[in-house]
């Protein structure tokens, strides 16, 4: 079988590509998929260690179904917000959404 | 290597390469079917580790809802950026520095962690499914986050109505 190892190596990656997309891109959408990558490494890591380290007991799938309505929330609220930024200013880029600057 | 362990790896060959082109990717239409494939591999990767309905889950919330929901969010908004403009701005190499120093410390870490050896405990029963059913609405476990996860949902789809909808009407 697998090592465990490998499922936290996996993730572990996949947490830092989402983190240099939400940091380095300028959409927002594309700021959003980084986020989606960040959420789908952490709910790995937790299916992983209940699978290896706890079976009996189901916190770890339960925290993962947590995060997936977490994330569905997210993903709602966040586009609601890029549409409503877009039919106000023309624009999604992140850095130009400059509505609160003084 | 056994056949799992040449079946994880192909499996996370895909989930990292196409990640790899979700935030590489010029196109932003491109950049979400690259986000599909991944969750996809995300989703294989939960039936590898045995969690059935977590795998059936990631498909019907993440690729059917979220996926979808990424796409129209890119139609609607898509009049500019949409031909190979640039996609970073002028300082991406400094998250690219920090990304990579992070997985240099995670992966350190995991090396130092003490081996939990490579065979997994045997499942508890034959039904996963029905244990977590029973875990997520039984009153000694986590029956009062399941109620609070689906008020925050109701609250977070009536606020992304209030949000998006137009207010000129």
């Amino acid at each position: 079988m697998v090592p465990l190892s490998w499922y936290l190596i996996v993730a572990a990656a996949l947490f830092c590509l989402g983190l240099y997309g939400v940091l380095a891109r300028r959409n927002s959408v594309a700021i959003l998929m980084g986020i989606e990558l960040m959420l789908n490494a952490v709910n790995l890591n937790l299916v992983a260690f209940w699978r290896y380290l706890e079976p009996a007991r189901m916190s770890g799938q339960v925290f993962a179904v947590m995060v997936f309505a977490v994330a569905a929330a997210e993903a709602a609220v966040g586009l609601a917000l890029i549409i409503s930024l877009y039919r106000l200013r023309r624009t999604v880029v992140a850095d130009e959404a400059d509505l609160l600057r003084g | 290597m056994t056949i799992p362990q040449v079946i994880f790896v192909v499996i996370a060959a895909v989930v990292l390469v196409s990640a790899v082109r979700v935030v590489a990717s010029r196109n932003i239409v491109h950049a979400a079917l690259w986000l599909i494939l991944s969750l996809f591999g995300v989703a294989a990767l939960f039936a590898v580790l045995e969690a059935g309905f977590m795998a059936v889950v990631q498909v019907v919330i993440y690729v059917g809802a979220i996926a979808t929901l990424i796409i129209f969010a890119i139609m609607l908004t898509r009049r500019e950026m949409r031909e190979g403009g640039l996609q970073t701005h002028r300082w991406w190499p400094l998250p690219a520095l920090l990304a990579m120093a992070l997985f240099a410390g995670l992966a350190w870490l995991l090396g130092s962690l003490p081996g939990t050896g490579a065979t997994p405990p045997a499942l508890a029963g034959d039904d996963s499914v029905l244990l977590l059913g029973q875990a997520l609405l039984s009153p000694e476990h986590y029956v009062l986050p399941f109620e609070v996860a689906s008020v925050l949902l109701l609250a977070a789809l009536v606020g992304a109505i209030v949000i998006a909808g137009d207010s000129r009407k």
